[in-house]
């Protein structure tokens, strides 16, 4: 069980969507796709569905070629698409035991499946509700249990999340971490701390190029040279005397706050602490910013 | 296919489109056949429903289009094409499970009229004067038509997003099929193959099958053209490809 994507390229007329990209995954993974709008990311995945052809390249699933044998690979996928396309004029399980129709053929197999769904996506009290009377994070839901419905081995959500308040969020995170155990999970987000919360790797994509693969531990430690530090003191104290503390870029005044540019590889808090031992000055607080997904995230996808 | 049938199926009979359709064409033809002196039965005098299979095809040109055209315009729409075609079934058995959906529907507002053949073979004198394998071809050639009529109506629905567009250009085509073909083979500048031009249209086939005689080379007209239509559907489809 395996996705298995080389050196696809996708070209729009003269525009190049995805520009030769190549990884591989697999099971129980969670991959989460990071860049800016209009990066190629959805394209990526439309492609890895089956949806539309790369223009070069291949893309296998499980070791089905998604442009030579696209029925055994779709078999495979369950996929949520961008801004969750449901038939509002269907009710809850009436969609799923459709959808269910296309994938399996035994249907009190399908019943069942439908149920299981039901429950594990929390749609037990709407499901005898039409889509289009439902909220958006219950359409989510829904969209995700007829992703799930065939207990496919690869998933692949695009933007599963946006839309929904923090605690639906939270909640549609847990119900991605526990499915995914034995699956692979593939996500496009915009938001940061999701994956931080959620993923094992990150795939950062800025003009269909990939310019980033890795666990986010090791993302977050790279591509930076200096580092800030927040100092707090009691008394008012003009910037420019930390300035001559050895490994200080550069000092900033902010409301009460010193902001201190250090080199990375200085430790500088000790010395400030002596140093306001040695002039008499009352440290009240030192603070050291991690360095955030939001960074590097900029860092490589800023041109 | 047979699941996107039922699918469609089951649209049709959960929104009121079908049953506003179906007592539409009932009322209408209804009108038409028994009531309007024009064209009614009782005023005519004879025993038979020539009038019922002249009119039907035109009330078919606008009911046909308005069942088909909400087809594929509207999935394309809602963007729940993208769902279906990321499904593992292809793309023919999509056309295919919509198409027999569309034709069902027509088929089943062909069949209470099967009520005026009985209704005008009481009245005739004696009783059951009436020309029996007549209006059985017609039947026949009525539901070929319907058939026709529903594939161009797929067909016109797969390559616009508007239920309006998808309408007005499956009743154009409808039209000129049906009749456009003999209107034109008339003009005096084609005189000369006037009888070719007459056997592209559907009027000319239709006819001949009113007559009670179903001839093969009727059929294969009526199968190329359904045939034709639905490969046409299948190549926009294909055209997200290209």
């Amino acid at each position: 069980m395996s996705i298995e994507v080389k050196n696809l390229t996708k070209v729009f007329n003269t525009q190049v969507a995805v520009d030769n990209i190549s990884f591989r995954a697999q099971k129980g993974e969670i991959i989460g796709f990071l860049g800016p709008n209009g990066a190629g990311k959805s394209t990526t995945m439309k492609i890895i569905t089956g949806y539309i052809p790369p223009t070069e390249g291949t893309v296998k699933v499980c070791g089905f070629d998604v442009v030579h044998s696209p029925i055994q690979s779709r078999q495979n996928i369950g996929y949520l698409p961008e801004h969750n396309p449901l038939y509002t004029d269907m009710y809850v399980h009436e969609y799923l035991r459709f959808v269910g129709s296309l994938h399996i053929s035994n249907r009190r197999f399908i019943r069942e499946r439908v149920l299981e769904m039901i429950e594990l996506c929390g749609l037990k009290k709407e499901q005898n509700k039409l889509i289009r009377a439902l909220s958006k994070g219950f359409r989510q839901r829904v969209g995700l249990a007829q992703a799930l419905l065939h207990d496919p081995e690869v998933l692949i959500l695009d933007e599963p999340t946006t839309g929904l308040d923090p605690n639906q969020i939270i909640e549609i995170r847990g119900l991605i971490r526990n499915i995914s155990k034995h699956k692979i999970v593939i996500f496009s987000t915009h938001i940061m701390q999701e994956v931080q919360a959620l993923c094992s790797r990150v795939l950062i994509i800025n003009n269909g190029r990939l310019v980033a693969d890795d666990v986010p531990d090791n993302l977050k430690n790279i591509q930076k040279e200096s580092i800030i530090i927040s100092v707090e003191f009691k008394e008012k104290i003009d910037p420019e005397l930390i300035k001559s503390i050895e490994g200080v870029l550069s000092v900033k005044q902010k409301d009460q706050f010193i902001l201190v540019e250090a080199d990375m590889d200085v430790d500088v808090r000790p010395a400030i602490f002596k140093f306001a031992g040695e002039k008499g000055f009352t440290l009240v607080g030192m603070n050291q910013e991690a360095n955030s997904m939001e960074d590097v995230f900029r860092k490589l996808t800023q041109n | 296919m047979i699941q996107i049938l039922i699918k469609e199926i089951n649209v049709f009979l959960d929104s009121l489109i079908a049953y506003i359709i179906i007592s539409v064409f009932l009322t209408g033809i209804g009108l038409l056949m028994w009531v309007f002196p024009e064209t009614s039965v009782l005023d005519y005098g004879f025993a038979e429903m020539g009038s019922f299979f002249t009119l039907c095809p035109y009330i078919f040109m606008f009911l046909i289009p308005a069942i088909s055209m909400r087809m594929f315009s509207e999935e394309k729409r809602n963007g729940t094409m993208e769902l279906l075609l990321t499904r593992p079934i292809r793309d023919i058995d999509i056309i295919l499970g919509k198409y027999f959906a569309g034709l069902f529907l027509v088929a089943f507002s062909i069949l209470p009229t099967l009520l005026y053949y009985y209704t005008i073979r009481y009245l005739g004198n004696p009783v059951g004067n009436i020309d029996t394998a007549g209006v059985a071809g017609s039947y026949f050639g009525l539901f070929l038509l319907g058939a026709v009529f529903t594939s161009i109506g797929t067909f016109s629905s797969s390559f616009t997003e508007n239920q309006v567009t998808a309408f007005i250009i499956a009743v154009f085509l409808c039209f000129f099929l049906y009749f456009g073909f003999n209107a034109i083979s008339t003009i005096g500048l084609f005189s000369g193959i006037s009888d070719q031009i007459d056997q592209l249209g559907i009027l000319y086939h239709y006819n001949s099958m009113s007559k009670g005689l179903i001839d093969s080379r009727d059929l294969v007209y009526f199968f190329s053209v359904i045939s034709g239509m639905l490969l046409f559907t299948n190549l926009i489809l294909r055209s997200r490809k290209w």
